[in-house]
């Protein structure tokens, strides 16, 4: 079944794939406290800019308000746990199910009516505030004052109530992110991933062979919700507390497009390496501000936007696919 | 409720909308011409209403008598930001040219949040508790004054388009790119004064809007996103569509902000670009873009 | 022969102009048929109209005996129709293996399966060499040979080619007809081709339809055709090999 997987690509980049996944796992034993939440946020970035990475990558569509799929499924798992004392294991399909809704509801009014482009960017930024502002009025799930999950002690691990410490949390995104990359690495080789990809490149053409454009982009739509609301199942149960000013904000949509757009939209790698690109730059920039002793709030977002200016402007197609080049990864087919 | 209320409220809110459908003029002036989408639009307003702020706590210059220095200042940061950054743009696909602005627009917000500040600046002017009778409408005089400037903007720039043999020149880019260079245009110059004459707008608008809100720098995002949603409901394009839109908005905002709670107002803005975008969505007076 | 397809009554306008006015015609299956006109004729309106690409204002198309007017360009595919473009529309991001793929995927229920069928269609198309190339970095005879081997791909009963052999050298002209007549003899693949290039419709068709001012004209076997009088006349200076 590996073997599936691992056609047509390279040894050399299995083996570096191995390495890297080694050196994941292997992370916690070595690295401190504060390196395990840097990089559970790196991996988190990596999961939502994947699963981002499969709506404009895959299928062509500029979402802007994707923060509305994280937001949905972290209070949906937030309230059952809260309310009903449901547990994050069966509280995340409900979050799916809410967020594959609502993605379909805009899907529809989108593709039916012809919504596109900038358009849909802008539909789904209103759809985002819309939420954010109507979250706000909600008192059952805390409106503006936010809700808070109970907290135990952290010295004890609880798989499944995801209640513990944050080496419990780093592993559970690391296979969240892991997973994620496996399932977009298959859905490139399946028939639906040929499809988007058709669809990206010639919606004319794609058509001429039969494809259904409306249902492909539909599946596109769903399955990125769905995957982003798990994103916001881990936020709830790691921060703890949800205010709808923060996670829908536009600015969580942005940040969370910064990696998929830096690393290189639409491949499959592309999204990890822009995590780790961008949290490394912006760490050791704290780090740098830190010890000449400057701090300015804001001084990271502006970082962001000359990053993003630069990849827009030198690197349109993001730092993976030369990157790739440069590791003597040549593209074989199939490989994105 | 008694029905002045409403009244009032009503045409206060049509005199803010007339201040947002200037801003939203030169959202759409730029579209309609350059065919960029400006993210950063309502960042460029936010500049121009810390320039006024800066400028009134420094010199107490009144925002509406510093207008023209505030919107040479915008026209020349347009011109820059069209003929340096954007122009080599234009022949790339549409989400690269989005995310060159949203990148613009991120490093314009966290600069200013930097120079100035998460605390709300405002302007208090001589006539800021003003206001006028006009039997039972009570108007403040502050609506009052930036919505008649905000008319006199938008006529002058009405008049530039269509009499001037610059504002022509601008039109026939917009009608036809590849005509207007047969005939000698230089049309990347004209891009560039494009940008530049709807960055003025904006800058121009936000010496007006400083006499309405008091400003931080989160604004800048709202107000980008207000001028996209007026400009797809009046009409991209249509210049007397951004003002209708500014107006319909307006009203449904400052009505809405009456009817049920202050906060949700924006909500009725989304749920109108929702309604457009799906049944009308080349806007109340736009043309269909082929 | 039983017709495989049958437009009847087609009329279209294009906001004032007429581009096609009561097109009537029939397809034998098996047979392969040629539409020829003068440029602006309103030959590729009809393959539009036939492939649910452009919705016709009155008339109807039938598909061995169903109605397929009105029906979307994939739904239109997937009932048997393939066929390539004028202005060709590779997946220039792709490699031929992998446009061929797309197209194969129509036929097939499987990626595997697909796969293999699309590497028959490469190398019946003399792509194999070129099956793992970028479809951008190809010529525009081997785009036109991409375009084709896709079509193919899908498995169709009626295959419609909008100008194929335009550009190409008289060997690769040759080529094609080779193929089509193989792919027709031995497949009963039906074929409707537009074409400009006099030496292959000739080669190839059993029947000539002639579209003029998007009107036919004439319709019936190439030696009949081409001595109509009003087939003449609306092609005088305008001779194309």
């Amino acid at each position: 079944m590996i073997h599936l997987l691992t056609d047509g690509v390279s040894r050399r980049a299995l083996k570096l794939l191995a390495g890297l996944c080694l050196a994941l796992i292997a992370a916690p034993l070595a690295a401190s406290d504060y390196l395990i939440t840097v990089l559970i946020l790196v991996l988190y970035f990596a999961y939502v800019g994947q699963a981002w990475n499969i709506m404009m990558g895959f299928a062509g569509q500029l979402s802007l308000g994707h923060a509305l799929y994280v937001g949905l499924g972290a209070y949906a798992a937030a309230a059952l746990y809260v309310h009903f004392g449901v547990g994050p294991w069966l509280g995340l399909w409900v979050a799916m199910a809410s967020a594959a809704a609502v993605g379909a509801v805009i899907g529809f009014l989108a593709f039916r009516f012809g919504v596109g482009g900038v358009y849909f960017a802008i539909l789904t930024i209103a759809f985002a505030e819309f939420a954010r502002i109507g979250f706000d009025h909600w008192s059952w799930l805390g409106g503006s004052a936010g809700l808070f999950l109970p907290v135990a002690n952290y010295a004890h691990n609880d798989l499944l109530t995801l209640r513990g410490g944050p080496t419990m949390f780093y592993y559970v995104m690391l296979t969240m992110t892991g997973a994620a990359f496996v399932v977009c690495h298959a859905l490139l080789r399946s028939r639906i991933g040929y499809y988007w990809l058709a669809i990206r490149e010639s919606p004319d053409a794609a058509q001429a062979l039969g494809i259904d454009i409306f249902r492909c982009k539909m599946v596109a739509v769903v399955v990125s919700a769905a995957m982003t609301s798990l994103g916001g199942v881990l936020f709830a149960f790691y921060y703890n507390n949800l205010f709808p000013e923060q996670i829908f904000h536009i600015s969580r949509s942005i940040e969370l497009i910064l990696g998929p757009i830096i690393g290189g939209i639409g491949t499959l790698v592309g999204p990890i390496v822009g995590a780790f690109l961008l949290t490394a730059l912006a760490e050791t920039l704290s780090e740098i501000l830190r010890w000449a002793g400057i701090d300015l709030p804001g001084i990271k977002q502006v970082f962001y936007g000359f990053c993003l200016l630069g990849v827009v402007m030198f690197l349109p197609d993001g730092v993976w696919p030369p990157l790739g080049r440069w590791l003597g990864l040549a593209r074989e087919e199939g490989e994105r | 409720m008694p029905a002045e209320i409403y009244l009032n409220v009503a045409v206060s809110g049509l005199l803010t909308g007339l201040v947002y459908g200037l801003m939203a003029l030169g959202l759409s002036v730029i579209f309609g011409v350059v065919r960029v989408v400006n993210f950063a639009h309502g960042e460029m307003m936010t500049i121009a209403m810390y320039l006024a702020v800066a400028l009134f706590s420094a010199y107490k210059l009144d925002p509406l008598v510093m207008l023209v220095p505030i919107a040479a200042v915008l026209f020349a940061l347009g011109y820059v930001m069209q003929r340096g950054l954007i122009n080599p743009f234009i022949n790339r696909p549409e989400h690269s040219q989005f995310m060159l602005l949203v990148a613009v627009a991120l490093i314009m917000v966290n600069a200013l949040l930097i120079a100035f500040g998460p605390d709300a600046r405002g302007v208090q002017t001589s006539y800021a508790f003003a206001s006028f009778a006009l039997g039972p409408l009570i108007v403040d005089a502050n609506k009052a004054y930036a919505a008649l400037a905000a008319v006199a903007v938008a006529g002058g720039l009405f008049a530039f388009f269509r009499y001037t043999l610059l504002g022509k020149a601008i039109r026939a880019c917009a009608d036809n790119y590849a005509g207007a260079l047969v005939v000698g245009l230089d049309v990347k110059q004209l891009y560039a004064l494009t940008f530049a004459i709807g960055s003025a707008c904006v800058g121009a608008c936000g010496a007006m809007m400083v006499l309405l809100v008091d400003v931080t720098p989160p604004l800048g995002p709202t107000y980008t996103l207000l001028a996209f949603v007026i400009v797809i409901t009046g009409g991209l394009g249509s210049m007397a569509g951004a003002l209708l839109g500014g107006v319909l908005i307006g009203v449904t905002e400052a009505m809405g902000g009456l009817l049920f709670t202050p906060s949700a107002k924006s909500m009725f803005t989304f749920a109108i670009l929702v309604v457009v975008l799906l049944f009308r969505p080349q806007g109340l007076l736009g043309k269909r873009l082929t | 022969m039983t017709a495989l397809l049958e437009v009847a009554g087609i009329s279209k306008s294009f906001t004032g102009l007429r581009a096609l006015e009561n097109v009537s015609f029939v397809v034998p299956e098996g047979s392969i048929v040629g539409l020829i006109g003068p440029n602006g004729a309103g030959k590729t309106t009809c393959f539009n109209v036939v492939a649910g690409v452009t919705r016709a204002d009155a008339g109807e198309v039938r598909l061995a005996g169903t109605r397929i007017d009105g029906w979307r360009p994939d739904q239109v595919c997937r009932a048997g129709i393939g066929r390539t473009f004028q202005l060709v529309k590779p997946f220039a991001g792709l490699s031929v293996m992998e446009n061929v793929l797309v197209g194969a995927l129509n036929a097939c229920a499987s990626v595997r399966e697909a796969k293999a069928r699309a590497g028959d269609i490469i190398e019946q198309l003399g792509l194999a060499e070129k099956r793992r190339a970028m479809a951008a970095s190809l010529t525009l005879p081997e785009r036109k040979r991409l375009e084709v081997a896709r079509a193919l791909a899908t498995g169709p009963r009626l295959l419609m080619l909008d100008e194929v052999m335009a550009g190409l050298r008289p060997t690769e002209t040759d080529h094609m007809v080779a193929l089509f007549r193989t792919l027709n003899a031995n497949m009963g693949l039906t074929i409707l081709l537009i074409e400009h290039v006099m030496r292959a419709v000739m080669a190839l068709s059993s029947g000539l339809i002639v579209l003029n001012h998007g009107q036919v004209i004439a319709a019936g076997p190439p030696a009949e055709v081409t001595r109509d009088p009003a087939v003449l006349e609306c092609y005088l200076g305008e001779e194309a090999v």
